[in-house]
């Protein structure tokens, strides 16, 4: 029998590995989650990514190793983006119905979070710098990070903003709704979706299909307009 | 499947193109979905063809989310001494941005008598 530290040393080089170790990993998460009844706190990408952030942790493996694995999954994100498309096909009647709600929501939740995360960030004694980077972090990574460039921000600490966003959403939106008994799947999706991007979106998906395809227009709306008005809204904090 | 893979990966592509061409503030793959909506709009054959192969790769959507999270652990220390102040300005902001989102909806479909069907 091979020696188990030389099989390991061939499988670290390839990307064979992770991207499996990703794959079991999720369907392990989704696996709890959906035995547990799938509560907002059993988060299916918080249980993969503490899974695999402990295994990498374990074996003492950089990211970038992880990665060459983990990019093939990363870069469905696009094709899933545009893919956002036929959710949006499939509500189009619903959504010509609901066009000025739809704006409201959109510009409403834009506004309100990127105001009162740059007001408790300031309140709390945060720098220029990283008010810049905390911007932009409702909408989705690629805008955040050119928008938190453009205002002075750095763009590492902005894609760890938007990813925390996403999941705090993820888990606070269920529990939160409901107490505020907004029972409406379509305004519940857009907020969530236009608060917490994908991630956002992606757990809309799991609870309600019209949510999910409100998140989704939240989301591409929210892209937009955070990048025409964070600049404006960063402005009144200097 | 191919060819809605195809498509998918078509528009995208000129979704990255248009943005940089014109300079648009959006990522590509955001002018790509709108590119897809329009042609599905239009053209009804493209729409049933893509719609198995779209709703396919959205079923799990949190997945692909997982390498981007796994990064994020790494940075953790970045936020330095000031973790607690953008844990609370992120944990206290996505609460009220998502509860002023979703009121503002109801009201304004209220007022305008949109009712969900």
């Amino acid at each position: 029998m091979r020696d188990v530290a030389e099989i390991w040393s061939y499988l670290a080089q390839g990307p064979l590995l992770w991207l499996t170790l990703t794959l079991l990993a999720y369907a392990l998460a989704d696996l709890v989650a959906e035995a547990l009844g799938r509560p907002p706190l059993a988060n299916t990408v918080l249980i993969s990514v503490v899974l695999l952030g402990l295994m990498l942790w374990a074996t003492g493996t950089p990211y970038a190793t992880y990665f060459e694995g983990a990019q093939f999954v990363h870069f469905l994100l696009g094709p899933a983006t545009v893919s956002l498309a036929v959710p949006l096909y499939r509500q189009g009647a619903r959504l010509r119905r609901a066009v000025l709600p739809v704006l409201a929501g959109v510009v409403t939740g834009s506004v309100v979070a990127m105001i009162s995360a740059l007001a408790i960030g300031r309140a709390l004694g945060l720098d220029l710098a990283t008010l810049a980077s905390l911007a932009p972090k409702s909408t989705t990574a690629p805008v955040a990070i050119g928008i938190a460039e453009g205002l002075g921000g750095s763009p590492t600490l902005a894609a760890v903003l938007v990813i925390l966003t996403g999941i705090t959403g993820a888990l606070i939106a269920t529990p939160l709704l409901d107490a505020l008994r907004l029972r409406d799947w379509r305004a519940r999706g857009l907020a969530v979706g236009t608060a917490a991007h994908g991630i956002g979106t992606a757990r809309a998906f799991q609870v309600h299909p019209t949510a999910g395809a409100f998140a989704g227009i939240g989301m591409g709306l929210n892209a937009i307009l955070t990048a025409l008005l964070a600049p404006v809204v960063l402005r009144l904090f200097l | 499947m191919i060819r809605a893979l195809a498509l998918i990966l078509s528009c995208q592509l000129a979704g990255e193109v248009g943005a940089r061409l014109l300079s648009l503030p959006v990522p590509g793959p955001v002018l790509g979905m709108a590119l897809l909506w329009a042609l599905m709009v239009l053209l009804p054959r493209v729409a049933e063809a893509v719609m198995p192969v779209g709703e396919g790769i959205l079923r799990h959507l949190s997945l692909l989310f997982v390498p981007a999270g796994v990064g994020v652990v790494g940075h953790l220390d970045r936020l330095g001494p000031q973790a607690l102040a953008l844990g609370a300005a992120i944990l206290i902001s996505t609460a009220l941005a998502i509860a002023a989102g979703a009121l503002a909806f109801t009201l304004v479909a209220r007022l305008t008598g949109s009712h969900d069907a």
